[in-house]
């Protein structure tokens, strides 16, 4: 498999009147063609921002952004919008992400005009509704207006947009978190389509660890802008090493009779991104802190094949 | 046999406007005892948060209009009591928790301010009283209480549910309804937030309606459980009944439509089309049109009450021949 999109060491971080945040913090990665990247972490963790950097929807501090073997870190204006042809967004929110002045099809043909893709309107007017027909919203919706719409179907309509230039790589950030569960698995049914049909990549941020299971091949779960561990989508939910992992896979709550109660329950909340220092970011709370773990930052080690943890500690609490 | 604390029987609510009239809650009962939860579960616009409302009697009307049934509270009809009545139950027998911690708070009073407020309505208690109160209650949800005078903007969002937690138990009440009380929080602070409610629920032997679309979280803290669907409640029984032996096609499909983190599936099973408009529903069993199962006579007529056991109960034509 070819990797389509590579980042290294990718930093973002915005300054503000109380010191540097650190958004991203030295985040590696590649993804390969046709595969998903699940990004998972909690509010503030920094995930949305990674997608829209990468995307250069926000500039990089430092780092290094690799899309299908070109480097992509700094592009002129001109570039930027070729590449972005290449490489689209679904955004969590449907109802703010869609210009409510705007019929459908001008929302979803956009981009075809951007890009004088189409020679006519005729011709928008047919790549429309091909598309439209695609994401499973019916022709009559043409000329509906976003707020004649329910969330699912505004859905739908922010990944026809996406489509529509023929992307190779998505960033979807949260595109399912604001659904019910029985259109949220409408939706995703339809992602995970599209994606085989069309050799699609996706990066897929999102907070919920069930959705991302179901849909990703491989995980990087991230705490305050770095990536804490990393591995295969079976493997990270079969064998978590990163205490921060493991809460957070006991944190959810199953949907069942007599669940084991075997729930780690973590102190205090996370803290902020602002100044930090040198040391592991999740020792504040966590159960096996040492006073190493408060002056220096752990590195990220291979602990099984293809399975990254970022812990001092981590043969330790694991016995490995 | 415990104590029958709320007994909702045939509960219709509806909104009415010029253009429409919204069928919210369409014939809702249900019974709790003292120190039970009960989770109503369903999808958006299936008329949860309706019911609590109107519970409280806090429907906003109009539009919102309480056209039938009865809502017994401790033997006392809540819907023959005056407005000074229900104040004086609002927040203090009965309170409740809303979903969004962030609008929930006053932003202009400190969080001590705020939960002593509802001391001092229902309490003759001095002011300084009050103000122990307040910081003892914050203390019992986990922060310190020399927060007690700081602004709620001060506080990140799992801390904020904590104080409106505090604020709805300051007055131990007998009934706490909790709307979605964890859905805006990270899962790690979710799990923190459900323990304290277990705890504080145990504690105080509080009855509990969890109003939530969360599957997961009412197995965590519930006894019972109502499937909503469209007003109606068309699935109840005990978190057993309704966790290992679902009926309802609608119950089923809300249950196969979650990913599940245990076992590998290529693709999620779907429900079939959209929640049926609350201004228009559809005549017969309201989920007919999205139900694999649906017959002729599923499209008329009032679908029948199954007891499947003593505690489970269906509406649905399927279980009528085998009962």
């Amino acid at each position: 498999m070819s990797e389509i999109l590579r980042v290294e060491d990718l930093k973002k971080y915005f300054e503000t009147k109380k010191g540097t945040l650190h958004a991203v913090d030295g985040v590696t990665f590649t993804v390969e063609a046709g595969k998903t990247l699940g990004i998972v972490g909690e509010s503030g963790c920094g995930k949305s921002t990674l997608g829209r950097v990468i995307l250069h929807l926000h500039e990089r501090t430092d780092g290094k952004i690799v899309f299908q073997g070109e480097d992509i870190s700094d592009v002129s204006p001109a570039k930027l919008k070729a590449l972005r042809k290449d490489m689209q967004i679904i955004f969590q929110d449907p109802y703010a992400s869609l210009n409510p002045r705007m019929s459908l099809g001008n929302i979803i043909g956009e981009p075809l005009e951007i890009y004088g893709m189409c020679k006519s309107k005729e011709e928008k007017e047919k790549k429309v509704r091909e598309i439209m027909d695609v994401v499973g919203l019916a022709s009559r919706t043409y000329y509906l207006y976003p707020h004649e719409l329910d969330g699912g179907r505004r859905q739908r309509v922010g990944i026809a947009r996406a489509l529509i230039l023929d992307p190779k790589l998505i960033v979807c950030d949260e595109p399912v978190s604001a659904l019910d569960v029985s259109i949220q698995a409408q939706i995703l049914n339809l992602m995970m389509e599209l994606q085989k049909e069309r050799g699609l990549t996706y990066l897929f941020i999102t907070h919920n660890l069930s959705v991302v299971k179901h849909i990703s091949d491989d995980i990087t779960v991230m705490y305050l802008g770095q990536m804490v561990e990393k591995a295969d989508s079976a493997e990270i939910f079969k064998h978590q090493y990163h205490p921060y992992t493991k809460a957070l896979i006991s944190a959810i709550p199953l949907p069942k009779y007599d669940a084991p109660d075997n729930q780690i329950i973590l102190k205090g909340e996370i803290t902020s991104p602002i100044n930090v220092t040198k040391s592991c970011r999740f020792a504040p709370r966590c159960i096996y802190a040492k006073p190493e773990c408060f002056n220096t930052e752990p590195q990220l080690e291979e602990v099984a094949p293809n399975h990254f943890v970022k812990c001092h500690f981590v043969k330790e609490i694991n016995n490995l | 046999m415990a104590e029958k604390i709320l007994d909702v029987k045939d509960l219709e609510i509806r909104y009415v406007t010029d253009e429409e009239t919204v069928k919210a809650v369409n014939g809702i009962s249900f019974t709790l005892e003292k120190g039970e939860s009960i989770g109503l579960v369903g999808e958006t616009g299936a008329g949860k948060t309706t019911t609590a409302l109107g519970i409280l009697r806090l429907v906003p009307d109009p539009p919102g209009e309480i056209v039938g049934g009865s809502i017994e509270f401790k033997g006392r009809q809540l819907l023959d009591l005056t407005e000074k009545e229900m104040r004086q139950i609002r927040g203090g027998q009965i309170s409740m928790i809303f979903q969004d911690p962030m609008t929930s708070l006053n932003p202009v009073m400190t969080v001590g301010e705020q939960i002593a407020e509802v001391v001092l309505l229902h309490n003759k208690i001095s002011k300084a009283e009050a103000r122990k109160k307040a910081m003892e209650m914050l203390e019992q949800v986990g922060i310190p209480g020399e927060r007690c005078d700081e602004y709620p903007h001060q506080f990140s969002g799992g801390m904020k549910q904590r104080v409106v937690i505090a604020i709805a138990l300051a007055c131990s009440p007998e009934l706490l309804i909790a709307d979605e009380p964890t859905t805006a929080l990270d899962v790690t602070i979710q799990a923190q937030v459900l323990e304290l409610m277990r705890k504080l629920k145990q504690e105080y032997n509080t009855s509990l309606i969890l109003i939530t679309h969360d599957l997961g979280v009412v197995a965590k803290i519930c006894d019972k459980v109502a499937v909503v669907y469209a007003g109606e409640v068309i699935e109840s029984g005990t978190l057993k009944d309704i966790y290992t032996d679902k009926r309802h096609p609608y119950t089923i499909g809300l249950f196969d439509s979650l990913p599940d983190i245990e076992n590998d599936s290529e693709s999620l099973k779907v429900i079939q089309g959209m929640v049926p408009d609350p201004s228009n529903l559809p005549d017969g069993c309201k989920f007919h049109p999205r139900c694999p199962h649906a017959t002729e006579a599923c499209k008329t007529g009032v679908m029948p009450s199954i007891q499947v056991s003593e505690t489970h109960m269906v509406r649905c034509n399927r279980f009528s021949a085998e009962v």
